[in-house]
């Protein structure tokens, strides 16, 4: 189904600090279209660069779009000492389409009105996913724009302002560049990172830290997100029992009627509180660990990177000993050595200097995070404790003027 | 100091509105409530002598419809105690002035069940639960009485009282299911919370089912439940399959639904009887599918204490390996946070389920007895149709006798009328019947009602004020932690 998303980002963004904070170049995602999965989303350029063409422009770009800008940034030799953002995760539905078409399936044994809220409830689900999705492409963006070298690279720029569609360009890339990060066994980073000998304190650290730190974040990611799905399944369960106390209510003519009545009313205004803590919760929370954890798997790939570094250049220097022991090729295996060494070096300067401030940021925005979701912990608890008052007391009065056998000439207050 | 009764006739029509003036349509032949209560205030000798003596051979509420058993006594018209005492009722309601003013129970008595303890080894085993009733009701022999019963205690006293009293339309209240699964796992000695939270669950079930025995007030007065509450020994109940709850409705309505089946529609003269039970089928359903609703929502919940702990033990672990010190410590007080949440579920989900569901559940029972008593009216006008139809058999024959005959065969005459006549006696009999249980029904659906509404009020409120209480906790614990995250610096 068609659905147009004009989404005011800078409300949505919470994960990460401000990043537009360089008025040089502004980015961001102002709207966005969903077509079945695929989804389209402009991207909106201010700036005040002479290397841009125009001051003001947006440009439409997939999601696929995204991943190449990102894949190319990796696979460029030039940034092996910088974390690259995280590429922005594929949009995903599957959630909410599989609830909606179990709800299709159960819709007979239903009231309409239940099956119009739950049908309500979806939608918001996959707004809200939709929301998520737009706000991750458009963080992606926001830190390459704010990272001293990354904000210039080229392909960036063509990213943000070439007015075709890049679907060319990405098939040509792949060809050129042959993926030659991507070739590497990935899977034995790990290891290769745990292995070298560590002369560096502070890359020691970092390294015992991050992979520790990594496996703990993926840990609590899936736990948050399992914490949040069940406090949606009890927002839900709240629509069926205020449905169905209605309909008792509805049919009794007991002094019972009032009572349900605003029992159930009780229950629906509560299930809508419940289902924005669950979400949240989930935004501040479980999305916050999950952004975390892909960037640590970022600053690990830079270890990586560096560990390799070090190989090589560890390597070097066996071929220069072999070159000198068999008298043969020595200048070519010094030079080699030096390169070695100087990439070696750059890596960890550049390396040093990245897994700090990334420390910083992650402090900040951890900070930040918890503080608003306690905040709205506490919000969202203050109304629905006064929405229980009201109806405990709407309750009560109800007994009381029964007992007393008094008609009140006006409505409680 | 009319005080309102809980037990008396309602005039046609009234339905089931409040009304403190009520005249008393008393079957003593005593028309004011104030006579009465003097009366017994004289006297002070415990109601049962009372009643037997104001029951006379003539009152149309001698019941001779039972073939076993003493046949229940109905009470006077009014019961009156002369104090009512807080909170003896409702065990654990913080609303129980203003319930007084709305339906002042007559009943002080207050039942406890506790203290379950697990007797015998292996599959003998057994769990005794401790029973303790306080009262200051002459009924009782003292103020206040502990037993110890087992569940099958239990069952054999709601067998005694379903068969006696059943068949005449009283709404005996259903006792707890048998649970083959649960009660294995005890047996067996499986100490966790799973075996833990079905005692706990029977306990209040069991708890639940003696008072609402007891709150009724003909039942109350039956000397076996009397027996149960106060003597420490008890004959060991035997073949308790056919007395579970569920086995007496059935032995109750096999029979009606094999009447019901084979002969035409009873015509309901009284569109009071077909308008209540289309109005309890619909309640039924309703209340069925409130049930269904409340089973998922306390599974949910259940659900989400689990994964909130498993949340704050994985923050927990973050916490330690956070290498940043204040945020490390902001974590590890998240982790804790979580871990007081989980329990606040974990106490929700507790008051959904005995509060609401269980609830539901006795009711979803009671409305299977009230289902029974309809089908027993059924039955007796069945049995009346056919002594309407043998009596007119007879009549057709002995006319015929008269006609053929005249004087031959005085005999046979003589025979014709001794079985005419005992016909004739049958279908007054039948007719009594019939009328008394419908008088009976109207009566405690009157009072099922009423108790309803008690109920399902004293119910939501507890439930309210469940609520209040674990959002009161969320904010305290929340804001314990909001300058935790501020320190992060």
């Amino acid at each position: 189904s068609l659905v147009q998303l004009a989404c005011n980002s800078s409300k949505t963004r919470s994960v990460s600090v401000d990043l537009n904070n360089d008025t040089a170049l502004i980015i961001d995602i102002p709207d966005a279209l969903c077509e079945r999965d695929k989804v389209k989303f402009t991207v909106h350029t201010k700036t005040t660069l002479s290397s841009f063409q125009k001051p003001d422009f947006s440009v439409p770009r997939q999601h696929e779009d995204f991943i190449w800008l990102h894949d190319t940034l990796v696979e460029t030799e030039e940034y092996a000492g910088l974390i690259i953002p995280p590429a922005p995760p594929k949009p995903d539905f599957e959630s909410p389409r599989e609830k909606m078409h179990k709800l299709g399936e159960g819709e007979a044994t239903m009231t309409k009105e239940e099956y119009t809220k739950m049908k309500q409830e979806l939608e918001a689900e996959y707004l809200a996913v939709f929301k998520k999705t737009v706000q991750v492409h458009e963080v992606f963006l926001q830190r390459l724009s704010s990272h001293p070298i990354l904000s210039k690279d080229r392909n960036f720029h063509i990213f943000l302002e070439y007015d075709q569609d890049l679907t060319v360009r990405r098939k040509n890339a792949k060809e050129m560049f042959g993926g030659f990060f991507k070739n590497m066994v990935k899977t034995a980073d790990e290891v290769i990172i745990s292995g070298i000998k560590e002369v560096d304190d502070f890359f020691e650290q970092e390294k015992t830290f991050l992979l520790d730190y990594y496996s703990k974040i993926k840990d609590s990611t899936i736990k948050a997100e399992k914490m949040t799905r069940s406090h949606k399944n009890v927002a839900d369960d709240y629509i069926h029992i205020s449905a169905t106390l209605s309909s008792i209510s509805a049919d009794d003519s007991t002094a019972i009627k009032k009572h349900f009545e605003k029992l159930a009313d009780l229950f629906e205004k509560l299930r809508k509180v419940e289902g924005r803590v669950a979400s949240d919760q989930e935004l501040k929370l479980t999305e916050l660990l999950r952004y975390y954890m892909r960037d640590i798997q970022a600053a690990k790939d830079l270890l990586y990177r560096r560990a390799r570094a070090l190989a090589d250049y560890e390597n070097s220097n066996k071929a220069l000993d072999k070159a000198r022991l068999k008298s043969r090729d020595i200048p070519q295996a010094e030079e080699q050595q030096q390169l070695c060494l100087q990439k070696f070096d750059k890596l960890s300067e550049s390396g040093k200097r990245e897994l700090t401030s990334f420390k910083g940021r992650r402090v900040v925005a951890f900070r930040k995070n918890l503080i608003e979701m306690a905040e709205l912990e506490i919000k969202h608890a203050k109304v629905m404790l006064t929405m229980i008052y009201r109806c405990l007391f709407d309750n009560a009065y109800a007994i009381m003027k029964l007992a007393l056998n008094v008609v009140t000439s006006r409505p409680f207050p | 100091m009319a005080e309102q009764t809980d037990y008396r006739e309602p005039e046609p029509g009234r339905g089931e509105e409040f009304s403190p003036e009520a005249e008393p349509l008393n079957s003593n032949g005593q028309n004011s409530l104030l006579e009465e209560e003097e009366e017994e205030e004289e006297e002070g000798e415990d109601l049962f002598t009372e009643a037997t003596e104001e029951v006379s051979l003539d009152s149309p509420e001698r019941d001779v419809l039972l073939s076993d058993g003493p046949s229940p006594v109905t009470p006077p018209a009014s019961l009156i105690s002369p104090h009512l005492p807080h909170n003896h009722l409702y065990t654990h309601c913080s609303f129980d002035e203003m319930e007084e003013e709305d339906t002042p129970d007559l009943f002080d008595i207050s039942i406890l069940v506790s203290d379950p303890e697990k007797v015998g080894e292996g599959m003998n085993a057994y769990m005794a639960y401790k029973v303790t009733t306080q009262t200051s009701m002459s009924l009782f022999k003292s103020p206040q009485a502990t037993v110890r019963r087992r569940f099958s205690d239990f069952l054999g006293l709601h067998g005694k009282l379903a068969t006696r009293y059943l068949h005449v339309g009283y709404l005996v209240p259903p006792a707890p299911e048998k649970s083959i699964v649960g009660m294995t796992k005890v047996k067996v000695g499986k100490d966790d919370s799973s075996s833990n939270e079905f005692v706990e669950k029977r306990r209040a079930a069991l708890e639940r089912y003696l008072m609402r025995t007891a709150k009724h007030p003909v039942l109350l007065k039956d000397p076996d439940l009397l027996t149960f509450l106060e003597c420490s020994e008890l004959p060991r109940a035997l073949s308790t399959q056919a007395l579970s709850g569920a086995g007496i409705l059935r032995m109750v309505n096999k029979a009606a639904d094999a009447v019901n089946k084979m002969t035409i529609k009873m015509t309901e003269s009284d569109t009071w009887f077909e308008e209540k039970q289309q109005k309890f089928e619909n309640l039924d359903i309703q209340l069925r599918k409130l049930h269904c609703s409340l089973d998922s929502l306390v599974c949910h919940r259940k659900e989400l204490s689990v994964n909130t702990a498993l949340f704050a033990k994985s923050a927990a672990m973050l916490g330690n390996s956070e290498d940043h010190t204040a945020l490390s410590r902001a974590l590890s007080q998240l982790a804790e946070v979580e871990e007081k949440v989980e329990q606040l579920h974990q106490d929700q989900a507790g008051a959904d389920f005995y509060l609401l569901a269980e609830l539901l559940a006795d009711y979803i029972r009671l409305i299977g007895s009230v289902k029974g008593v309809f089908d027993q009216r059924v039955r007796l006008w069945q049995r009346l149709q056919d002594s309407l139809l043998l009596l007119q058999k007879k009549r057709d024959a002995e006319a015929k006798l008269h006609a053929n005959k005249p004087e031959k065969l005085q005999q046979a005459r003589d025979d014709i009328r001794e079985e005419t006549e005992e016909l004739e006696g049958k279908v007054q009999q039948g007719e009594r019947d019939f009328e008394q249980i419908s008088k009976t029904i109207r009566k405690e659906l009157f009072r099922f009602e009423k108790e309803r509404v008690t109920d399902f009020k004293e119910v939501i409120i507890k439930y309210l004020e469940s609520l209040v209480q674990t959002q009161q906790q969320l904010i305290k614990y929340w804001e314990a932690f909001l300058p935790e995250a501020k320190a992060i610096s």
